[in-house]
């Protein structure tokens, strides 16, 4: 009896030590990444790499200005494409659960979520590049604003799905007409949710490499013109970091450096906004 | 003003298939208190969100015949201009979890986009507060969120943002069913001190709620309107069988 027991207690304890082995396991590379990143790139940090442009090779103290504006660009017009196109389609799919096309958007959204961003890229580049007649960074943020949109459905349609059909109710018969029920009451109810969901999407795009490369495709110097090819933080890293300039490599250990900590940063704003605008019901 | 102010005619209500309301013709007077009775499922609550037309808000929801509020029927009326003339209140208190005590009175104007002066505004939150007996618990915090309330507290937030708006008829769906005796004992106190000014109909399975508080008892079974009468002829005096079982707690 004693021993059957101290048997399972010993089990308890292994199981619980391989947990402990596995996550540790899992979370180390992750750890090492973050620390190579930081070690290598913090020392390309200095003023002027922010707002210097890119050198041409063997001079020293080159920026990457152009890729920081062309980002920053690039998902301002991203997000103005996708957030109001996302959230009202994640409005009518929580709104009208059964319906055939709520059934087919679904279904693409989550066919979507699947696509390689190579795949987004090349499409966009045939429909949008080719018809244009160049790269440009809206095609770039057309690009973009595709991979932006499953997760921007999802989490709208999650986010009201959840919220009470009594305070729908509740504002319609106060003679609230229908629209402003959903637009004063449902949304912000639910802003935590879709705002969430809303920056996630814009980390996860930040770090885009291959859409762009078919579209915004990178300029060497700052554009502020969507209709031009524009440069962007995933681009330079990409260009120099396949360079067999050392000096290049580490412009793009310092451009991989902000990236990671653009996407941090915004990951921290994520998690202040649900606990600062928590709705509770 | 005396009289009738609701009327239904052969009313009969539908999910897809199954009748849950059936030839119901009833009147209703102004200013009477009118409990709605009967086993789960009769279609109590159907009944009355059928007056304030949010059962064709489910999908697959049907009506037949027709309910006339003061002589004009809730079909031919507009939606809204409807709702705003009788107001409900749902079973669990749901205040507007955004909003502060003070919007959620106001919330049919502010929503509606209807703008009142600030002190207009005041007014008619300190009114509406006053007359649910709530202002005296609540005039420091108006500004706190509606939710962090009592339960008591915030389905009476409920009945002040219903009556802000100045209904003639008040729809009250098993309003006590979720609190505790204490508070539902002050919406009691309300519903009496309401009825000088509005119409109630109140769904509830409490007979001794529907006892204490209502002029007439409406007795639904099965989708059918059973009986229709004074609470005490209707409890002393039952004339059919089925509400004489279910009053006497045979059934229910």
């Amino acid at each position: 009896m004693v021993t059957t027991i101290k048997y399972r207690e010993f089990k308890n304890k292994l199981f619980k030590v391989i947990i402990i082995l596995l996550t540790t396991v899992c979370t180390l590379p992750l750890l090492l990444v973050l620390y190579k990143i930081f070690r290598e790139g913090i020392s390309a940090i200095n003023w002027d790499f922010f707002v210097n442009l890119p050198k041409p090779v063997g001079e020293t103290g080159g920026g990457i200005v152009n890729a920081l504006i062309g980002s920053v660009l690039l998902i301002l017009v991203a997000s103005v494409i996708s957030i109001p196109l996302g959230v009202f389609t994640g409005i009518y799919l929580s709104e009208y659960r059964n319906t055939k096309l709520s059934y087919f958007t679904l279904l693409s959204v989550d066919v979507l979520t699947g696509v390689p961003s190579i795949v987004i890229g090349i499409i966009i580049y045939l429909w949008v590049v080719k018809t244009m007649g160049g790269f440009s960074a809206i095609s770039g943020s057309i690009a973009l604003s595709v991979m932006m949109l499953p997760s921007i459905i999802k989490s709208t349609e999650e986010t009201l799905k959840l919220i009470p059909n009594t305070l729908k109710e509740a504002s319609l018969s106060l003679g609230v007409p229908y629209y402003r029920t959903i637009l004063k009451v449902i949304l912000p109810a639910g802003i935590t949710g879709i705002l969430s969901g809303i920056i996630l999407s814009i980390a996860r795009v930040a770090g885009e490499t291959a859409p762009l490369l078919f579209t915004a495709f990178g300029n060497p110097f700052i554009n502020t013109n969507i209709l031009k090819p524009i440069s962007s933080l995933p681009a330079i890293i990409f260009n120099y970091a396949i360079s067999p300039y050392e000096d290049w490599h580490k412009l793009a250990w310092g451009a991989s450096f902000v990236l990671i900590i653009i996407v941090l940063f915004l990951n921290i704003i994520t998690k202040i906004a649900q606990r600062k605008w928590k709705v509770q019901f | 003003m005396e009289g009738t102010i609701l009327k239904t005619f052969n009313f009969s209500a539908n999910f897809g298939e199954s009748q849950v309301l059936k030839n119901i013709s009833i009147e209703i007077n102004r200013n009477e208190v009118v409990a709605v009775m009967g086993p789960s499922g009769c279609g109590k609550t159907t009944f009355i969100r059928c007056i304030n037309r949010m059962h064709e808000l489910t999908q697959g929801a049907t009506v037949n015949g027709d309910i006339r509020v003061d002589d004009n029927s809730i079909y031919t009326m507009n939606l809204i201009v409807l709702r705003r003339k009788i107001g409900m209140v749902f079973q669990h208190p749901n205040p507007f979890p955004t909003m502060s005590i003070y919007q959620n009175v106001v919330a049919g104007y502010l929503l509606n986009g209807i703008k009142l002066k600030k002190t207009e505004r005041d007014e008619v939150v300190e009114r509406s507060l006053k007359r649910v007996a709530l202002w005296d618990e609540v005039k420091d915090d108006l500004h706190k969120k509606g939710t962090f309330l009592s339960g008591g507290q915030q389905q009476r937030l409920c009945i002040a943002r219903s009556i802000s708006m100045n209904p003639e008829i008040l729809l009250l769906d098993e309003p006590t069913s979720a609190l505790d005796p204490i508070s539902t004992a002050k919406i009691e106190e309300l519903i009496f001190e309401l009825k000088k000014n509005y119409t109630i109909i109140i769904v509830t399975h409490n007979m001794q709620q529907a006892g204490r508080i209502s002029d007439r008892t409406a007795f639904f079974y099965l989708g059918e309107l059973l009986e229709f009468n004074d609470t005490t002829e209707l409890f002393i005096n039952p004339k059919h069988e089925k509400t004489q079982n279910y009053i006497t707690g045979r059934f229910g």
